[in-house]
Protein backbone atom coordinates (compact mmCIF):
# COMPACT_ATOMS: atom_id res chain seq x y z
CA UNK A 1 0.00 0.00 0.00
CA UNK A 2 1.60 3.24 -1.10
CA UNK A 3 -0.55 5.78 0.64
CA UNK A 4 -0.21 6.66 4.24
CA UNK A 5 -3.39 6.70 6.15
CA UNK A 6 -2.76 9.20 8.88
CA UNK A 7 -5.96 8.19 10.56
CA UNK A 8 -4.17 5.03 11.65
CA UNK A 9 -3.10 4.87 15.26
CA UNK A 10 0.10 6.84 15.40
CA UNK A 11 1.97 3.96 16.96
CA UNK A 12 1.95 1.97 13.72
CA UNK A 13 3.99 4.68 12.04
CA UNK A 14 7.58 5.59 12.60
CA UNK A 15 8.51 6.11 16.22
CA UNK A 16 8.34 9.65 17.50
CA UNK A 17 11.32 9.21 19.76
CA UNK A 18 14.01 8.51 17.17
CA UNK A 19 16.27 11.42 16.44
CA UNK A 20 19.03 9.32 14.93
CA UNK A 21 18.97 6.34 12.65
CA UNK A 22 17.44 3.27 14.27
CA UNK A 23 19.25 -0.04 14.16
CA UNK A 24 18.11 -2.86 11.92
CA UNK A 25 16.48 -4.68 14.82
CA UNK A 26 14.74 -1.60 16.13
CA UNK A 27 13.18 -1.10 12.72
CA UNK A 28 12.29 -4.76 12.58
CA UNK A 29 10.46 -4.45 15.90
CA UNK A 30 8.44 -1.54 14.53
CA UNK A 31 7.57 -3.51 11.42
CA UNK A 32 6.48 -6.51 13.46
CA UNK A 33 4.39 -4.43 15.85
CA UNK A 34 2.77 -2.54 12.98
CA UNK A 35 1.81 -5.78 11.25
CA UNK A 36 0.48 -7.36 14.43
CA UNK A 37 -1.69 -4.30 15.02
CA UNK A 38 -2.89 -4.13 11.39
CA UNK A 39 -3.91 -7.76 11.54
CA UNK A 40 -5.79 -7.22 14.78
CA UNK A 41 -3.59 -9.65 16.69
CA UNK A 42 -2.66 -7.00 19.25
CA UNK A 43 -3.58 -3.36 19.73
CA UNK A 44 -1.30 -0.38 20.25
CA UNK A 45 -3.24 0.24 23.44
CA UNK A 46 -2.35 -3.16 24.83
CA UNK A 47 1.31 -2.45 24.17
CA UNK A 48 1.07 0.92 25.86
CA UNK A 49 -0.67 -0.56 28.92
CA UNK A 50 1.89 -3.32 29.17
CA UNK A 51 4.73 -0.80 29.08
CA UNK A 52 3.02 1.17 31.85
CA UNK A 53 2.47 -1.93 33.98
CA UNK A 54 6.13 -2.87 33.77
CA UNK A 55 7.27 0.70 34.41
CA UNK A 56 5.28 0.68 37.65
CA UNK A 57 7.28 -2.30 38.93
CA UNK A 58 10.33 -1.12 40.85
CA UNK A 59 12.60 -2.42 43.62
CA UNK A 60 10.60 -0.27 46.06
CA UNK A 61 8.01 -3.05 46.16
CA UNK A 62 10.60 -5.62 47.14
CA UNK A 63 12.14 -3.23 49.66
CA UNK A 64 8.74 -2.80 51.31
CA UNK A 65 8.55 -6.57 51.86
CA UNK A 66 12.04 -6.72 53.33
CA UNK A 67 11.48 -3.81 55.71
CA UNK A 68 8.27 -5.38 56.97
CA UNK A 69 10.04 -8.72 57.41
CA UNK A 70 12.74 -7.00 59.45
CA UNK A 71 10.32 -5.42 61.90
CA UNK A 72 7.71 -8.18 62.04
CA UNK A 73 9.02 -11.72 62.65
CA UNK A 74 5.63 -13.26 61.96
CA UNK A 75 5.42 -11.54 58.60
CA UNK A 76 8.91 -12.79 57.85
CA UNK A 77 7.81 -16.34 58.69
CA UNK A 78 4.86 -15.97 56.33
CA UNK A 79 7.11 -14.50 53.63
CA UNK A 80 9.44 -17.48 53.91
CA UNK A 81 6.59 -19.95 53.88
CA UNK A 82 4.50 -18.44 51.04
CA UNK A 83 5.96 -15.33 49.49
CA UNK A 84 3.15 -14.75 46.97
CA UNK A 85 0.53 -14.59 49.72
CA UNK A 86 2.70 -12.45 52.01
CA UNK A 87 3.43 -9.99 49.22
CA UNK A 88 -0.30 -9.71 48.49
CA UNK A 89 -0.89 -8.79 52.16
CA UNK A 90 1.06 -5.57 51.53
CA UNK A 91 -0.87 -4.83 48.37
CA UNK A 92 1.84 -5.81 45.92
CA UNK A 93 0.94 -7.84 42.85
CA UNK A 94 3.50 -10.60 42.44
CA UNK A 95 2.53 -10.72 38.80
CA UNK A 96 3.01 -13.64 36.50
CA UNK A 97 5.78 -15.30 38.47
CA UNK A 98 4.28 -18.73 38.94
CA UNK A 99 6.07 -19.14 42.24
CA UNK A 100 7.88 -16.58 44.36
CA UNK A 101 10.27 -17.84 47.03
CA UNK A 102 11.99 -15.69 49.63
CA UNK A 103 15.38 -16.88 50.91
CA UNK A 104 16.96 -15.38 53.99
CA UNK A 105 20.51 -14.18 54.52
CA UNK A 106 21.96 -14.53 58.02
CA UNK A 107 25.39 -13.75 59.46
CA UNK A 108 26.42 -17.29 58.54
CA UNK A 109 24.54 -17.88 55.27
CA UNK A 110 24.63 -15.64 52.22
CA UNK A 111 22.43 -16.25 49.17
CA UNK A 112 22.93 -14.97 45.64
CA UNK A 113 20.59 -15.57 42.69
CA UNK A 114 21.23 -16.09 38.98
CA UNK A 115 19.56 -17.60 35.94
CA UNK A 116 22.40 -19.24 34.02
CA UNK A 117 20.14 -20.38 31.17
CA UNK A 118 18.44 -17.06 30.43
CA UNK A 119 17.42 -14.20 32.76
CA UNK A 120 14.62 -15.32 35.08
CA UNK A 121 14.13 -12.62 37.69
CA UNK A 122 11.39 -11.61 40.19
CA UNK A 123 10.32 -8.65 38.03
CA UNK A 124 7.11 -7.91 39.87
CA UNK A 125 9.11 -7.20 43.04
CA UNK A 126 12.27 -5.69 41.56
CA UNK A 127 11.32 -4.22 38.19
CA UNK A 128 13.33 -4.96 35.07
CA UNK A 129 16.67 -6.66 35.74
CA UNK A 130 19.96 -4.78 35.40
CA UNK A 131 22.05 -5.54 32.31
CA UNK A 132 24.74 -7.25 34.34
CA UNK A 133 22.28 -9.84 35.69
CA UNK A 134 21.44 -10.83 32.10
CA UNK A 135 25.07 -10.72 30.96
CA UNK A 136 26.92 -13.81 29.77
CA UNK A 137 29.76 -13.12 32.21
CA UNK A 138 27.54 -13.00 35.29
CA UNK A 139 25.67 -16.11 34.24
CA UNK A 140 28.93 -17.92 33.68
CA UNK A 141 30.93 -16.84 36.70
CA UNK A 142 28.59 -16.51 39.66
CA UNK A 143 27.99 -20.26 39.83
CA UNK A 144 31.66 -21.24 39.60
CA UNK A 145 33.21 -18.30 41.51
CA UNK A 146 30.51 -16.56 43.55
CA UNK A 147 32.98 -15.03 45.99
CA UNK A 148 34.99 -13.57 43.12
CA UNK A 149 31.84 -12.06 41.66
CA UNK A 150 30.71 -10.70 45.03
CA UNK A 151 34.13 -9.12 45.44
CA UNK A 152 33.61 -7.29 42.12
CA UNK A 153 30.43 -5.91 43.67
CA UNK A 154 32.39 -4.83 46.73
CA UNK A 155 31.36 -7.63 49.07
CA UNK A 156 33.90 -9.90 50.74
CA UNK A 157 32.63 -12.67 52.95
CA UNK A 158 34.48 -14.61 55.63
CA UNK A 159 35.36 -18.24 54.86
CA UNK A 160 33.04 -19.46 57.61
CA UNK A 161 30.03 -17.89 55.87
CA UNK A 162 28.24 -20.38 53.63
CA UNK A 163 27.61 -18.89 50.20
CA UNK A 164 24.56 -20.42 48.52
CA UNK A 165 24.03 -19.72 44.83
CA UNK A 166 20.49 -20.28 43.53
CA UNK A 167 20.21 -20.96 39.80
CA UNK A 168 16.62 -20.16 38.77
CA UNK A 169 16.20 -22.96 36.26
CA UNK A 170 12.44 -23.43 36.51
CA UNK A 171 9.33 -21.47 37.54
CA UNK A 172 10.55 -20.35 40.94
CA UNK A 173 11.59 -16.73 41.25
CA UNK A 174 13.92 -16.18 44.16
CA UNK A 175 14.01 -13.02 46.28
CA UNK A 176 16.79 -12.60 48.82
CA UNK A 177 15.94 -11.18 52.25
CA UNK A 178 19.17 -9.35 53.07
CA UNK A 179 20.35 -9.14 56.67
CA UNK A 180 19.12 -6.18 58.64
CA UNK A 181 22.09 -3.83 59.06
CA UNK A 182 23.45 -3.11 62.52
CA UNK A 183 22.51 0.18 64.18
CA UNK A 184 19.00 0.30 62.71
CA UNK A 185 17.01 -0.61 65.82
CA UNK A 186 15.56 2.88 66.10
CA UNK A 187 14.53 3.18 62.46
CA UNK A 188 10.96 3.18 61.21
CA UNK A 189 9.81 0.78 58.51
CA UNK A 190 9.84 3.39 55.73
CA UNK A 191 13.41 4.41 56.62
CA UNK A 192 14.45 0.76 56.70
CA UNK A 193 13.02 0.26 53.23
CA UNK A 194 15.40 2.95 51.95
CA UNK A 195 18.35 0.78 53.00
CA UNK A 196 17.18 -2.16 50.90
CA UNK A 197 18.73 -1.96 47.44
CA UNK A 198 17.82 -3.98 44.39
CA UNK A 199 21.28 -5.55 44.44
CA UNK A 200 20.85 -6.69 48.04
CA UNK A 201 17.66 -8.52 47.03
CA UNK A 202 19.58 -10.33 44.29
CA UNK A 203 22.32 -11.06 46.79
CA UNK A 204 25.36 -9.43 45.19
CA UNK A 205 25.58 -6.89 48.00
CA UNK A 206 24.29 -6.41 51.51
CA UNK A 207 21.67 -3.81 52.40
CA UNK A 208 23.05 -0.33 53.04
CA UNK A 209 24.26 0.58 56.47
CA UNK A 210 22.60 3.68 57.98
CA UNK A 211 25.93 5.47 57.68
CA UNK A 212 26.09 4.80 53.92
CA UNK A 213 22.49 5.92 53.50
CA UNK A 214 23.24 9.18 55.35
CA UNK A 215 26.24 9.81 53.07
CA UNK A 216 24.10 9.25 49.98
CA UNK A 217 21.47 11.67 51.23
CA UNK A 218 24.08 14.26 52.08
CA UNK A 219 25.60 14.00 48.63
CA UNK A 220 22.28 14.26 46.81
CA UNK A 221 21.54 17.57 45.10
CA UNK A 222 19.27 19.80 47.17
CA UNK B 1 5.56 -35.01 57.20
CA UNK B 2 5.40 -31.67 58.94
CA UNK B 3 8.59 -30.52 57.24
CA UNK B 4 7.34 -31.68 53.85
CA UNK B 5 4.14 -29.69 54.24
CA UNK B 6 6.11 -26.58 55.17
CA UNK B 7 8.22 -26.89 52.07
CA UNK B 8 5.29 -27.63 49.82
CA UNK B 9 3.32 -24.63 50.94
CA UNK B 10 6.44 -22.49 50.66
CA UNK B 11 6.31 -23.16 46.97
CA UNK B 12 2.68 -23.40 46.10
CA UNK B 13 0.81 -21.21 48.52
CA UNK B 14 -2.62 -22.12 49.65
CA UNK B 15 -2.98 -25.81 48.88
CA UNK B 16 -5.38 -28.05 50.78
CA UNK B 17 -3.46 -30.51 52.92
CA UNK B 18 -4.89 -33.62 51.25
CA UNK B 19 -3.57 -32.33 47.92
CA UNK B 20 -0.19 -31.73 49.52
CA UNK B 21 -0.17 -35.34 50.62
CA UNK B 22 -1.19 -36.54 47.16
CA UNK B 23 1.53 -34.46 45.60
CA UNK B 24 4.25 -35.59 47.98
CA UNK B 25 3.13 -39.17 47.47
CA UNK B 26 3.50 -38.58 43.74
CA UNK B 27 7.12 -37.51 44.30
CA UNK B 28 9.69 -40.20 43.70
CA UNK B 29 12.26 -38.59 46.00
CA UNK B 30 12.10 -37.33 49.56
CA UNK B 31 13.90 -34.59 51.43
CA UNK B 32 17.46 -35.59 52.11
CA UNK B 33 17.64 -38.21 49.33
CA UNK B 34 20.90 -38.32 47.41
CA UNK B 35 20.30 -37.98 43.68
CA UNK B 36 22.42 -37.93 40.57
CA UNK B 37 21.57 -35.69 37.63
CA UNK B 38 21.27 -37.57 34.33
CA UNK B 39 23.53 -36.69 31.46
CA UNK B 40 21.96 -35.77 28.16
CA UNK B 41 21.40 -33.27 25.41
CA UNK B 42 17.97 -34.10 23.96
CA UNK B 43 16.96 -32.20 20.81
CA UNK B 44 14.99 -29.07 21.61
CA UNK B 45 14.61 -27.20 24.85
CA UNK B 46 15.46 -28.48 28.33
CA UNK B 47 16.32 -26.82 31.64
CA UNK B 48 19.14 -28.95 33.06
CA UNK B 49 22.41 -27.07 32.69
CA UNK B 50 25.56 -28.93 31.62
CA UNK B 51 27.49 -27.96 34.75
CA UNK B 52 25.29 -30.13 37.01
CA UNK B 53 24.76 -33.06 34.67
CA UNK B 54 26.32 -36.21 36.06
CA UNK B 55 26.72 -34.59 39.48
CA UNK B 56 25.36 -35.84 42.78
CA UNK B 57 23.36 -33.71 45.18
CA UNK B 58 20.74 -33.84 47.92
CA UNK B 59 17.01 -33.10 47.74
CA UNK B 60 16.53 -29.86 49.67
CA UNK B 61 12.95 -29.05 48.68
CA UNK B 62 9.84 -30.40 47.02
CA UNK B 63 8.14 -27.81 44.80
CA UNK B 64 5.25 -29.92 43.54
CA UNK B 65 4.23 -30.89 40.02
CA UNK B 66 4.63 -28.63 37.03
CA UNK B 67 4.04 -28.87 33.29
CA UNK B 68 7.10 -30.15 31.45
CA UNK B 69 8.90 -27.20 29.80
CA UNK B 70 10.38 -29.51 27.16
CA UNK B 71 6.86 -30.13 25.86
CA UNK B 72 5.67 -26.53 26.28
CA UNK B 73 8.63 -25.27 24.27
CA UNK B 74 7.40 -27.24 21.24
CA UNK B 75 3.87 -25.89 21.62
CA UNK B 76 2.81 -29.02 23.47
CA UNK B 77 0.52 -29.29 26.46
CA UNK B 78 3.26 -29.86 29.04
CA UNK B 79 2.02 -33.33 29.90
CA UNK B 80 2.87 -35.48 31.65
CA UNK B 81 3.60 -33.06 34.47
CA UNK B 82 6.86 -33.58 36.30
CA UNK B 83 7.69 -33.29 39.95
CA UNK B 84 10.12 -30.45 40.55
CA UNK B 85 12.80 -30.54 43.24
CA UNK B 86 15.23 -28.08 44.75
CA UNK B 87 18.54 -29.94 44.70
CA UNK B 88 21.61 -28.89 46.69
CA UNK B 89 25.20 -29.50 45.57
CA UNK B 90 28.53 -28.91 47.28
CA UNK B 91 30.48 -26.43 45.20
CA UNK B 92 33.67 -28.42 45.86
CA UNK B 93 31.97 -31.37 44.13
CA UNK B 94 30.88 -29.31 41.10
CA UNK B 95 34.14 -27.51 40.37
CA UNK B 96 37.64 -28.96 40.44
CA UNK B 97 39.29 -25.75 41.60
CA UNK B 98 36.78 -24.68 44.23
CA UNK B 99 38.64 -24.13 47.53
CA UNK B 100 38.08 -27.27 49.58
CA UNK B 101 37.99 -25.35 52.86
CA UNK B 102 34.74 -23.62 51.90
CA UNK B 103 31.24 -24.97 52.67
CA UNK B 104 29.57 -23.17 49.77
CA UNK B 105 26.56 -24.67 48.00
CA UNK B 106 24.76 -24.47 44.67
CA UNK B 107 20.99 -24.94 44.61
CA UNK B 108 18.93 -25.46 41.50
CA UNK B 109 15.44 -26.60 40.51
CA UNK B 110 15.44 -29.91 38.63
CA UNK B 111 12.60 -31.94 37.12
CA UNK B 112 12.19 -35.52 38.30
CA UNK B 113 12.85 -37.16 34.94
CA UNK B 114 16.37 -35.76 35.07
CA UNK B 115 17.15 -37.35 38.43
CA UNK B 116 18.06 -40.85 39.51
CA UNK B 117 18.71 -42.25 42.96
CA UNK B 118 22.33 -42.09 44.10
CA UNK B 119 22.03 -43.72 47.51
CA UNK C 1 29.19 -33.25 26.13
CA UNK C 2 27.73 -30.75 23.73
CA UNK C 3 26.95 -27.44 25.36
CA UNK C 4 24.17 -25.24 24.02
CA UNK C 5 24.73 -21.54 23.31
CA UNK C 6 22.57 -20.38 26.19
CA UNK C 7 23.89 -22.85 28.77
CA UNK C 8 26.32 -20.45 30.37
CA UNK C 9 26.96 -21.70 33.90
CA UNK C 10 30.72 -22.16 34.16
CA UNK C 11 31.29 -21.16 30.52
CA UNK C 12 35.08 -20.80 30.15
CA UNK C 13 36.94 -17.52 29.66
CA UNK C 14 34.17 -15.33 31.02
CA UNK C 15 35.48 -11.88 31.83
CA UNK C 16 34.70 -9.12 34.33
CA UNK C 17 31.10 -8.10 34.78
CA UNK C 18 30.14 -4.70 33.39
CA UNK C 19 28.14 -3.25 36.26
CA UNK C 20 27.20 0.01 34.54
CA UNK C 21 23.54 0.87 34.98
CA UNK C 22 21.75 1.56 31.78
CA UNK C 23 18.36 3.12 31.44
CA UNK C 24 16.06 0.93 29.37
CA UNK C 25 15.39 2.50 25.96
CA UNK C 26 11.90 2.90 24.57
CA UNK C 27 12.66 0.22 22.02
CA UNK C 28 13.63 -2.27 24.73
CA UNK C 29 10.47 -1.55 26.68
CA UNK C 30 8.44 -1.93 23.53
CA UNK C 31 10.03 -5.29 22.65
CA UNK C 32 9.46 -6.41 26.22
CA UNK C 33 5.84 -5.33 25.95
CA UNK C 34 5.28 -7.13 22.64
CA UNK C 35 6.46 -10.29 24.32
CA UNK C 36 4.24 -9.60 27.33
CA UNK C 37 1.11 -8.97 25.27
CA UNK C 38 1.68 -11.99 23.03
CA UNK C 39 2.28 -14.06 26.16
CA UNK C 40 -0.88 -12.84 27.87
CA UNK C 41 -2.83 -13.87 24.77
CA UNK C 42 -1.16 -17.28 24.90
CA UNK C 43 0.17 -16.75 21.38
CA UNK C 44 3.79 -17.23 22.46
CA UNK C 45 4.67 -19.15 25.60
CA UNK C 46 7.74 -18.30 27.68
CA UNK C 47 9.13 -21.79 27.02
CA UNK C 48 8.73 -21.31 23.27
CA UNK C 49 10.52 -17.98 23.43
CA UNK C 50 13.38 -19.59 25.33
CA UNK C 51 13.54 -22.40 22.78
CA UNK C 52 13.68 -19.90 19.93
CA UNK C 53 16.41 -17.82 21.62
CA UNK C 54 18.40 -21.02 22.26
CA UNK C 55 18.19 -21.83 18.55
CA UNK C 56 20.23 -18.75 17.63
CA UNK C 57 23.71 -19.66 16.38
CA UNK C 58 26.61 -19.14 18.77
CA UNK C 59 28.17 -16.09 17.18
CA UNK C 60 24.97 -14.03 16.82
CA UNK C 61 23.87 -15.20 20.29
CA UNK C 62 27.00 -13.63 21.73
CA UNK C 63 26.96 -10.52 19.54
CA UNK C 64 23.30 -9.57 19.65
CA UNK C 65 22.04 -7.59 22.59
CA UNK C 66 19.53 -9.14 24.96
CA UNK C 67 16.42 -7.65 23.31
CA UNK C 68 17.82 -8.20 19.84
CA UNK C 69 17.86 -11.91 20.67
CA UNK C 70 14.26 -11.59 21.78
CA UNK C 71 13.02 -9.88 18.65
CA UNK C 72 14.83 -12.44 16.48
CA UNK C 73 13.13 -15.18 18.49
CA UNK C 74 9.73 -13.49 18.44
CA UNK C 75 9.93 -13.06 14.67
CA UNK C 76 10.90 -16.72 14.19
CA UNK C 77 7.98 -17.87 16.34
CA UNK C 78 5.42 -15.60 14.67
CA UNK C 79 6.51 -16.98 11.30
CA UNK C 80 6.55 -20.56 12.60
CA UNK C 81 3.00 -20.14 13.86
CA UNK C 82 1.83 -18.65 10.58
CA UNK C 83 0.86 -15.32 12.15
CA UNK C 84 3.25 -13.31 9.98
CA UNK C 85 5.50 -14.08 7.02
CA UNK C 86 9.11 -13.04 6.51
CA UNK C 87 8.14 -11.38 3.24
CA UNK C 88 5.57 -9.10 4.76
CA UNK C 89 7.95 -8.08 7.55
CA UNK C 90 10.62 -7.30 4.93
CA UNK C 91 8.09 -5.34 2.87
CA UNK C 92 6.97 -3.39 5.92
CA UNK C 93 10.53 -2.45 6.70
CA UNK C 94 11.15 -1.30 3.14
CA UNK C 95 7.97 0.75 3.09
CA UNK C 96 8.94 2.36 6.37
CA UNK C 97 12.41 3.25 5.14
CA UNK C 98 10.89 4.76 2.00
CA UNK C 99 8.48 6.80 4.07
CA UNK C 100 11.28 8.08 6.27
CA UNK C 101 13.48 9.37 3.43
Amino acid sequence: MDQHDHAHAHDTHAPIEDREELTYYEKRTWAIQALLVEKGIITADEIRRQIETVEAQTPADGAKMIARAWVDPEFKARLLRDAKAAVAELGVDSGEAPVLVAIENTPKVHHVVVCTLCSCYPRALLGLPPDWYKSLNYRSRVVVDPRGVLKEFGLELEPDVEVRVYDSSADMRYLVIPERPAGTEHMREAELANLVTRDSMIGVTKARAPQQQAEIKAAAPA
Amino acid sequence: MGDLSELMSASRGDIPSDTVEEMTMAAKFRLGDRVRVRVGSPPGHFRTPAYIQGKTGVIEGLHGTFPNPESLARGGDGLPTQFLYLVRFDQTHLWQRYPTSLQDKLLIDIYEHWLESAS
Amino acid sequence: MERRVHDRGGWPDAGPIDRAEHVYTMWERRTDAIRGVLGAKRLIRTDELRRAVESIELSPYEQLSYYERWIVAIEALLIEKGLLTREEIDRKMEAWVTCRS
